[in-house]
């Protein structure tokens, strides 16, 4: 519906006259959108979006994460079970990591994961009637980022899948300005969690906290927000 | 439903920052998160909100037959909910170890310290008594159920009311609310409980842990106490040993939060209570803040008001010049004019003037447009003028139209038409967005 484009709608509320380029006359409908015979349905509630040519979606407060094929995500080893890991990804399933999808890894080299690790890993397999599993390397058997998070001194927190996509997202100014006045490493990973890590644990919980916060938040809020912080970090 | 499972990493971090005597949330090692107390509609109904923790209670009452060994004892049950809307870790059904310990815990501290009075419940020794029922639920756990369920336990019976009882003979008559005032319970002390969280073996200790901070504890200690410092119950979990003087410290500490927690029960039930008395709208419509977010904020925008201007200048074009409005303007002094003498005067609409005001249209319908367009601005002008005017010379001139001359002037030169069609509309549309806009503002404040 055009002219509830950016505007909270809720389950059941029915969508009509969409818009469609010339070209193409279809319309894709995103997360949250439903089709059910010859009516659109919405199934989340949040804001409905719209974006040229065709495609409709719903910005939602969404927690749980359904897997997507080549999504990164941060996961926690829950069991260590034969020739794979068992590892928690926030999904309905847990996910498997094989011990040989490491950099370097053979059957006599296992990797050194144990149970309660965090680990930043790529969605290899992701569909609906098969159990997710993650990789740690990329096809050319580099680490390229991936692997087992070191426990010492950082911080996860889990956070809703829209702020991390928010973040994720080119326009958006938290981690590029909070990076400019606070040394950080962080890794992000699209199923709503989020790892950080400061020099010290005061700086780490200051930048889990901006993050954490600026999910209703404008760039320029944001940039406010990140200043009123350092202010207070400074002793002001 | 599992729980998510806490990776080493959090849990080192947070051991580590407790180290640093620092916590996830920017709280010091004894303060509690924001603490607030809400009431339905219903007496005897709660909510209370300890950050992000929710707990609801709500108080009900039936009358029963005693206990044999009690015959002139009321009773009071206490049951503590945990459904798996709190948190995915509780199943539905039957009551956890954690839960009925709980549960427990919180018997103690109000029905086992004697805070309600139980001999006043009694309706006829030993055939009726009241059984007052306190069902607490858990909406959503972020840590420290039991402080949050323990207010707010406390927090629904002193805000209930039973019906009055009357027993005249045999005949027991319970009144409805109309007929007599329900009567409250007669709490004798507010006993609330007070967590406190250890880690590294009794070394560290927190007040009112978090949900994460709970699942890195090494073992906690509840105080149940009132004002007058009288401890009700006192509860020590997790295998873990503390020396004589923590406990001390723990209880010395519980004194000062309980006394801070107790005056905020007070004033939430004074606030009630006022507003129950006076009339007002209360409950949980409007006591929780609707601090929903509808749409993304939008920014106060200047109106275009090109096309507006254009159309203006349009009508102005059309409508070619003007002279009836001239020829009917009539100087009365110096300074003040009068247009259309007959022609307007609604407001005290006398047999003469509607005589004239029928023969002025019929004058005026051949030039249609233009009268109409003049008997507009001098209706619209009219109220502020005469109040002008009634302020400089006091007389009683309300039917006379009495302009200044600059502003018959202008009107004259310009097209008056067009300028009532502009100033409406652009004054309209620009007001209400900037209001908007500020409201929204303070909303998201």
């Amino acid at each position: 519906m055009a002219d509830s484009v950016g505007k909270v709608v809720i389950p059941g509320d029915v969508l009509s006259e969409f818009r469609a380029s010339e070209k193409t006359s279809k319309v894709a409908l995103g997360p949250g959108l439903r089709q059910d015979g010859e009516e659109v349905l919405v199934t989340k509630s949040g804001i409905l979006r719209h974006k040229e040519p065709n495609l409709y979606w719903i910005d939602c407060h969404q927690r749980r994460y359904i897997p997507a094929k080549g999504e990164d995500v941060i996961g926690i080893v829950t069991v260590k079970s034969g020739d794979v890991y068992r590892v928690d990804i926030g999904a309905t399933q847990p996910a498997t990591l094989s011990y040989l999808a490491f950099e370097g890894a053979t059957k006599r080299n296992r990797p050194n994961v144990k149970v309660g690790d965090l680990v930043f890993a790529k969605l290899l397999v992701a569909n609906k009637d098969m159990e997710p599993e993650l990789v740690c390397i990329d096809s050319g058997g580099h680490s390229s980022g991936y692997g087992v998070i070191p426990a010492n001194g950082g911080f996860m927190f889990h956070t809703s899948l829209n702020l991390v996509r928010k973040m994720l997202s080119p326009n958006c100014d938290i981690l590029k300005f909070l990076g400019k006045n606070v040394p950080f490493e962080t890794a992000v990973g699209v199923n709503g969690r989020i790892w950080v890590k400061a020099k010290t644990v005061k700086d780490t919980i200051v930048v889990a906290n901006a993050i954490a916060s600026s999910e209703h938040m404008t760039n320029a809020q944001i940039r406010t927000m990140i200043r009123q912080l350092l202010d207070k970090l400074s002793g002001f | 439903m599992k729980e998510v499972p806490m990776s080493t990493c959090e849990r080192e971090f947070i051991l580590s920052a407790i180290r640093d005597r620092k916590r996830i949330d920017g709280r010091q090692t004894y303060d509690y998160r924001r603490l607030k107390v809400a009431f339905g509609m219903e007496r005897g109904c709660c909510i209370v909100e300890l950050g992000d923790t929710k707990v609801l209670a709500q108080v009900s009452g039936k009358i029963e037959q005693p206990k044999k060994n009690r015959p002139t004892e009321g009773s009071i049950i206490i049951n503590l909910e945990l459904s798996p809307m709190a948190s995915p870790a509780f199943e539905p059904g039957r009551p956890t170890e954690s839960g009925i310990e709980m549960n427990r815990i919180l018997e103690r501290n109000i029905r086992d310290s004697r805070a309600v009075d139980t001999e006043s419940l009694c309706i006829v020794a030993g055939e009726k008594v009241w059984c007052i029922r306190a069902d607490i639920h858990v909406l959503n756990d972020e840590g420290n159920i039991m402080d949050a369920a323990s207010i707010a336990a406390i927090t629904a019976l002193s805000h209930f009311r039973r019906p009055d009882v009357s027993v005249m003979g045999e005949e027991v008559t319970v009144h409805s609310p109309e007929d007599r005032d329900p009567v409250p319970l007669s709490v004798h002390h507010m006993p609330v409980c007070v967590t406190f969280a250890f880690f590294d073996q009794g070394e560290f200790l927190l007040v009112d842990p978090t949900r994460s901070e709970e699942r890195v504890m090494n073992g906690r200690m509840v105080v149940g106490m009132n004002m007058h410092r009288e401890i009700c119950t006192l509860m020590m979990s997790g295998g873990m040993l503390l020396v004589k003087e923590q406990v001390l410290r723990c209880s010395q500490i519980a004194t000062v939060k309980v006394a801070e927690i107790i005056e905020l029960i007070q004033k939430a039930l004074d606030k009630d209570a006022q507003a129950r008395q006076a009339g007002e709208k209360c409950g949980f419509a409007e006591s929780v803040p609707s601090n929903k977010i509808t749409t993304n904020k939008k920014e106060p925008t200047s109106v275009d008001t090109t096309a507006a201007a254009q159309h203006a200048s349009q009508v102005i074009q059309e409508a070619g010049p003007v002279d009836k409005p001239v020829s009917n303007m009539l100087v009365q002094a110096p300074g003040t004019v009068q247009i259309g003498e007959g022609l307007v005067n609604t407001w005290q609409v006398d047999d003469e003037d509607m005589e004239s005001e029928e023969d002025s249209t019929k004058k005026t319908a051949t030039n249609g447009r233009e009268a109409v367009a003049v008997s507009k601005p001098t209706e619209r002008k009219r109220p502020v003028k005469t109040v002008s005017h009634a302020e400089d010379s006091g007389s009683e001139e309300e039917e006379k139209v009495v302009l200044y001359q600059g502003d018959v002037e202008m009107k004259s030169t310009e097209e008056p038409d067009a300028t009532t069609l502009k100033q409406p509309t652009s004054s309209n549309s620009d007001k209400p967005a900037k209001k908007k806009g500020k409201k929204k503002k303070a909303a998201q404040k």
